[in-house]
């Protein structure tokens, strides 16, 4: 019986599972748009800067906070501009990338350092395992926040060092959902019978343990992206993260305070790309998590099967 | 159980320790203060004195175990800006930023329960689909922004509320409402999900058919089983509605703790900067202490893992 329902799954072709996928993204129209939001703007971090660079550093005080919506100095000035007469639409393109490339970088590392740690925590147990938890109760037991102005203060907010502080913060989370799906795959049969069978521990983890904990890290990392973003932006916004020249949307919500009375749009514009990014990034993460759920997938498989 | 929380107690002290000790060394790795403190054109001599009379030439291992030696008697020294001790100047802004904690996240507890439980009575219907999309928006704004607009909104352009302090009721209402938007949005999703999967097991199947009300089974039977993931849940925002208060305080001017430590950190005021740290840090340990004792009140099952 086994047999049977293993074989019709393995012959399945990849190319109609990949139709699925894209039909079953199809029937839910607000992940649908996510992922077209979050695609858009993975575009513009790509292109932006090599085709915008020049027009959204070129200063112009005739055009002093110039309101939105006003067309007469060209396009780029559709959302107003700067305190420094810089066009906002042209700005907060430029800044898509350092703001996704910081957050990717940091969700990358944290997804690596975390992964690692939680692995060797779950796989040997012990004391090792224990002295790693609880390194990562010290981290998640203090607000991140004020941790990460701390360190920033200490050392200068290079990209790299917000990186890295970012990354720190976020560790705990995928060390212990790592850890706790290993120690409950390792004790179960399959693991045990390539164990009796003469895998060493790096088959073990590589081959049979890690297939296993990967769909659940891959959710972690969608939902931490936009975490992560809101993290930098906040540090940027209290001034002790990136520094000009470089520009990230965090950054542009800080200039614009200054003048919330008189220039709303200032902040408006960069905080709403935020909103947009994280936003996209929630909604495509409850549809990973429904996809990945054998008990929930039916509602996206086809309406008429209800 | 007394053994449990010696447990926990032990490896607090021992996280506490950790903080204070890498605190220390980083505060003391960002350079004289006395470049900060006196004139650019202080002479030599001036300096010198500044820094004897701080302790600050003195080797950093010997400043170290004269801080720890203080440190037990809660003596963190005195704070260079103002003059007066660090931990009075921390425990002047706890009870601003501890009622605000407080309020946000009674309120998001509230809101969110009582939404995600209507929510998850009839899954698909309008009200879940509303509730469902507005929680995810609360999630996802970054507070600062949503702060910022409604700064904009309902301080300068509607005029009903005035844009910083804590002298009347009226300016506690913008920072509460900022601070409860993501904890409430997060909350309401873990409340749903729990709430669907508890609503249909045996016992609340038998509820209904020996006819007790909707309203007893939804907020009596199932509630009580339902709330154990939003305590947990809630219990992670608590140490993220101090990260809000951070921004929340330093945009509304709130005396607070989080104003206190940016002003802190922007000066350069080292005994402050490790007093907030160590309160903070106090204050939720004890709160997991609670969050523990919750768990024990609604889940019997959790006493004997305890035990």
């Amino acid at each position: 019986m086994s047999d049977m329902t293993l074989e019709s799954q393995h012959s399945q072709p990849i190319a109609q599972r990949r139709i699925g996928l894209v039909f079953m993204l199809r029937q839910d129209p607000f992940a649908f748009a996510a992922v077209v939001v979050l695609v858009l703007f993975a575009l513009l971090a790509v292109l932006g800067p090599t085709l915008l660079g020049d027009i959204a550093t070129s200063m112009n005080l005739r055009a002093r906070n110039a309101p939105p919506f006003e067309l007469e100095r060209g396009f780029w000035y559709l959302l107003g501009a700067d305190a420094l007469g810089r066009p906002i639409l042209a700005r907060v393109i430029l800044a898509t990338r350092t703001t996704l490339l910081i957050a990717g970088a940091a969700v990358l590392l944290s997804m690596v350092v975390g992964s690692v740690l939680g692995l060797i925590a779950g796989y040997r147990g012990g004391f090792l395992g224990d002295a790693i938890l609880r390194l990562t109760d010290i981290v998640m037991s203090f607000p991140s926040l004020l941790l990460a102005l701390v360190v920033l203060y200490v050392f200068d907010p290079a990209i790299t060092n917000v990186i890295i502080v970012l990354a720190i913060t976020r560790v705990p989370i995928y060390l212990r959902t790592v850890r706790a799906e290993v120690m409950e795959i390792r004790s179960r049969m399959f693991v045990t019978s390539a164990r009796v069978t003469g895998a060493g521990p790096v088959r073990l983890i590589g081959k049979h343990i890690l297939p296993m904990v990967f769909p659940t890290i891959v959710t972690i990392m969608t939902l931490d992206f936009a975490f992560v973003m809101l993290a930098e932006a906040s540090l940027s916004f209290l001034g002790l993260g990136v520094q000009a020249p470089n520009v990230t949307w965090g950054v542009m919500v800080a200039e614009g305070r200054n003048y919330l009375s008189s220039a709303w749009w200032l902040s408006f514009w960069p905080g709403l790309a935020i909103a947009l990014v994280t936003m996209s990034l929630n909604l495509v993460s409850n549809w990973v998590r429904m996809v990945i759920d054998p008990v929930q997938r039916w509602r996206l498989e086809g309406k008429g099967e209800k | 159980m007394a053994r449990h929380f010696a447990k926990r107690a032990l490896w607090s002290a021992i996280s506490l320790f950790a903080l204070v000790v890498a605190v220390f060394f980083m505060s003391r790795m960002t350079g004289s203060p006395a470049d900060l403190y006196l004139p650019l054109d202080a002479p030599t001599e001036m300096r010198v004195q500044f820094e004897h009379l701080h302790g600050f030439d003195r080797p950093v291992y010997e400043q170290f175990f004269s801080f720890l030696g203080d440190l037990l008697r809660f003596d963190f020294g005195m704070s260079l800006r103002q003059g007066l001790p660090a931990i009075d100047l921390v425990l002047q802004a706890l009870p601003t930023t501890l009622l605000l904690a407080f309020y946000s996240i009674t309120i998001a507890l509230v809101v969110a329960v009582v939404t995600g439980a209507l929510a998850a009575w009839r899954p698909n219907s309008i009200f879940d689909r509303i509730a469902t999309v507005l929680s995810l928006i609360g999630a996802s704004l970054p507070n600062f922004w949503v702060a910022i607009i409604g700064v904009i909104v309902f301080a300068v352009t509607l005029r009903w509320v005035p844009t910083s302090g804590t002298g009347s009721v009226a300016q506690w209402v913008l920072p509460i409402a900022v601070l409860a938007l993501r904890p409430a949005g997060l909350i309401v999703q873990v409340a749903r999900s729990s709430m669907i999967s508890v609503l249909s097991s045996a016992y609340v199947k038998t509820a209904r058919a020996k006819g007790a009300p909707s309203r007893r089974i939804l907020f009596v039977h199932a509630l009580r089983n339902g709330m154990l993931p939003v305590i947990t849940v809630a219990g992670d925002q608590a140490a993220g509605i101090i990260n809000g208060a951070v921004i929340v305080e330093t945009i509304f001017g709130f005396p607070g703790v989080g104003k206190l430590m940016i002003d802190s950190i922007n000066y350069r005021d080292f005994a402050v900067i490790q007093a907030g740290v160590m309160v903070t840090a106090i204050a939720i340990f004890l709160m997991n202490v609670l969050i523990d004792l919750a768990y024990l009140g609604l889940d019997p099952r959790t006493r004997e893992e305890m035990v």
